[in-house]
């Protein structure tokens, strides 16, 4: 088979992972070595669909003998199928690399034979390409469930990232959908690599030569959308995620219909649930960098996130007593739960006041954009001049800025002369 | 008496002008570059001198290193008329020292920190979206930035493609960026094209377009978000949204000799 059409059908197989991140290690050219790596990653295109294009996304190969429900390399599936020989994908990488075309390589694979094969080729892909051809960049890997856990040390050891996919945000849809995978199998390789990459940390501050183990952390990746979870056990199941695990990105992929079955929802008419992605991944930022809880953002009377609002204002229009919020006397908690008011803008206002007081010019003038804050922020005791606000008005109002950012309704004009199908 | 001042356009000469203004208490009206059509305005030729823009340079340190650093940054950005920005800076970073940078919401400090978070926006997306090709015994590639980006770039690329010989041309500044074995720099260059490229290159190119428009999902198809993260300015340079070349003979590339 020619190269040109495995990349293809590998490419194909692999693009619903959600994950193309390179961040998480620093790492500075080395002498006789290709690549680098910066802490912050680095996107080198976008694809039609918006999502950043960092790393050469591939499957190893789409040969599964598992039979997913949700999946399109299922075995029960009528797909094209291929395989990399590791030289091959190393050759790929190489030459992709050096043109900076990519920031490494994402490798992942369907399950062939059994998940020790599997993970074994995937080891033996990227030795090749860290010992011969002197790597030196990004590699993802995705750690397969119901691996031995020797194999999957080793992988650890070679990659930056290592991922094992939840795949959906219950255990009684993994049952249903994915008879083959147990939940107990994909979160042990979890806490395998939770506790690796700890112990290498330690042992990294005695022995600067000691092995790096996953130096850049694991995330992992859930289906919303294809089973009847609400947004609340989501992101409560992402929160402790995040708490017990150590993981660095939880991805939400809204489900795309490849599939009949019955189990799942038809694929005809079907949208897939994009906005509900969206506020997911608001959310997502608002538990990891502003300080909120799960708990906080969604309840038992509010179990869905609103989609006309995004999370912050919905949870700010919630909290009236929260606000507002003196910009020149507020401690930096207190900020980053204003809706419009970011992490940045934070450090930026913090920095500002130590010289003088702000002003509602000043806070423009340091890029601070009020059409969110105003509702919520004094500048010495005072709202800003001219402002209305009432509770609904501001709802009213926070919505319609909303409405503008999403993707609008497509509307067709009528029209009178249309003829009817005969 | 206010004047304006005529220098080169380099770094060591803006500062020999800043020197030239203490020296003789002549504030700036405007700063010209040698080249530019006279004004009808009193005009002051500076001369650039290494060891004038070095005391200024020394002093900018002693404001502090982050000052200093904000300056010479500044100087690389597009912003109109950026030497009275930054003389204003410096002015007033002399009189009050560090705790000018903290005034934030000052417009000059703000238009220079605008400036430069744009042109940090820029060289981080030119650390990605640049596209070189293999010509055999140079990698070479081609931008068009706003800002003078490829001192910033200079480091990246060296570090990373220690193995290579680079050539990263600039079209806007005219100049290009020359690495090989962990080395760089940049030298003025006027004339700069990039031949034809040979087999393997061709399927490379071919190789990655496909797997580009591979990696899209269909069903999520969003344009204004693409649009968002790439912006159009950058595209004509890069070889997924680039037409499929034609067969044809190979032509030799033309890059400066100080490659070597």
């Amino acid at each position: 088979m020619e190269l040109m059409e495995k990349l293809n059908i590998l490419a194909d197989a692999a693009k619903y992972d959600a994950a193309c991140t390179s961040s998480g290690v620093s790492r500075g050219g080395r002498a006789g070595s290709i690549g680098s790596a910066g802490n912050s990653g680095c996107c080198h295109t976008f694809s039609a669909d918006g999502r950043c294009v960092s790393l050469l996304k591939i499957l190893m190969t789409n040969h599964c003998c598992y039979d997913c429900a949700y999946c399109v390399n299922r075995r029960s599936n009528d797909v094209p199928r291929a395989a990399f020989s590791p030289r091959e994908l190393c050759e790929l990488t190489i030459q992709f690399y050096r043109r900076n075309y990519i920031e490494g390589l994402f490798l992942s694979s369907a399950v062939l034979k059994d998940p020790n094969y599997t993970t074994e080729r995937m080891i033996e892909c990227l030795r090749l390409l860290r010992s011969e051809y002197h790597f030196n960049g990004y590699i993802h890997a995705k750690a397969i469930p119901g691996a031995d856990s020797v194999l999957t040390y080793q992988l650890g050891l070679l990659a930056d990232r290592l991922s094992v996919n939840i795949e959906l945000p219950s255990e009684q849809s993994l049952t249903l959908l994915c008879p083959d995978k147990k939940k107990s199998a994909i979160l042990s390789p979890m806490a395998q690599i939770r506790d690796k990459a700890e112990q290498s940390k330690n042992e990294l501050k005695l022995y600067r030569h000691a092995p790096r183990f996953a130096p850049a952390g694991q995330s992992t990746q859930m289906i919303v959308g294809a089973t009847p979870e609400n947004d609340k056990h989501i992101l409560t199941l992402t929160q402790s995620l995040y708490r017990k695990y150590q993981l660095k990105r939880v991805f939400f992929s809204a489900y795309m219909p490849v599939s009949d079955n019955s189990l799942l929802p038809s694929p005809v008419g079907f949208q897939p649930p994009l906005l509900r992605e969206h506020r997911l991944y608001q959310a997502d930022w608002l538990l990891r960098f502003y300080g909120f809880t799960a708990g906080e953002l969604l309840d038992d009377d509010h179990p869905n996130f609103d989609a006309a609002l995004d999370p912050k204002s919905d949870w700010a229009l919630r909290h009236p007593e929260a606000f507002p919020v003196e910009i020149n006397r507020a401690g930096k908690e207190e900020l980053l739960r204003v809706p419009g008011i970011g992490v940045l803008g934070t450090k930026k206002i913090l920095t500002a006041r130590r010289y003088g007081p702000l002003s509602f010019e000043g806070l423009k003038r340091l890029g601070i954009v009020m059409k969110r804050a105003q509702y919520f922020i004094t500048c010495s005791g005072r709202y800003l001049p001219g402002l209305k606000t009432s509770q609904e008005g501001v709802y009213r109002r926070l919505a319609g800025l909303e409405r503008e950012e999403l993707p609008q309704p497509q509307f067709q004009q009528l029209s009178l002369f249309d003829l009817p199908a005969s | 008496m206010e004047v304006c001042y005529r220098y080169d356009g380099t770094f060591d000469g803006f500062l020999t002008c800043v020197f030239e203004i203490y020296t003789h208490h002549e504030p700036p009206m405007d700063f010209r570059l040698s080249s530019d059509d006279f004004t009808l305005f009193e005009e002051r030729e500076v001369l650039t001198h290494p060891f004038h823009a070095q005391r200024v340079y020394k002093a900018l340190y002693g404001i502090s290193p982050a000052f200093q650093n904000l300056i010479e940054r500044g100087f690389l950005t597009c912003l109109p008329q950026k030497e009275l920005a930054l003389y204003e800076l410096i002015r007033r970073g002399l009189r009050e020292g560090d705790r000018v940078l903290r005034d934030l919401s000052d417009p000059t400090v703000a238009r220079v920190n605008l400036a430069l978070k744009k042109m940090w926006t820029e060289w981080d997306h030119l650390k990605g979206f640049v596209r070189f090709s293999d010509f055999g015994t140079v990698m070479a590639g081609e931008i068009e930035p706003k800002n003078r980006v490829l001192p910033l770039l200079g480091s990246h690329f060296a570090g990373r493609f220690s193995g290579e010989k680079l050539a990263l041309h600039d079209r806007t500044h005219k100049e290009t960026l020359l690495c090989a074995g962990g080395q760089w720099t940049i030298v003025p260059t006027e004339e700069f094209s990039l031949g034809r490229a040979g087999e393997e290159e061709t399927a490379f190119r071919s190789l990655w377009r496909s797997y580009f428009n591979t990696i899209a999902i269909e069903g999520r198809t969003n344009p204004k978000c693409q649009s968002t993260h790439l912006p159009k300015r950058y595209r004509h340079m890069m070889t997924e949204f680039q037409p499929p070349e034609e067969k044809g003979e190979d032509n030799a590339l033309v890059f400066p000799a100080a490659l070597g």
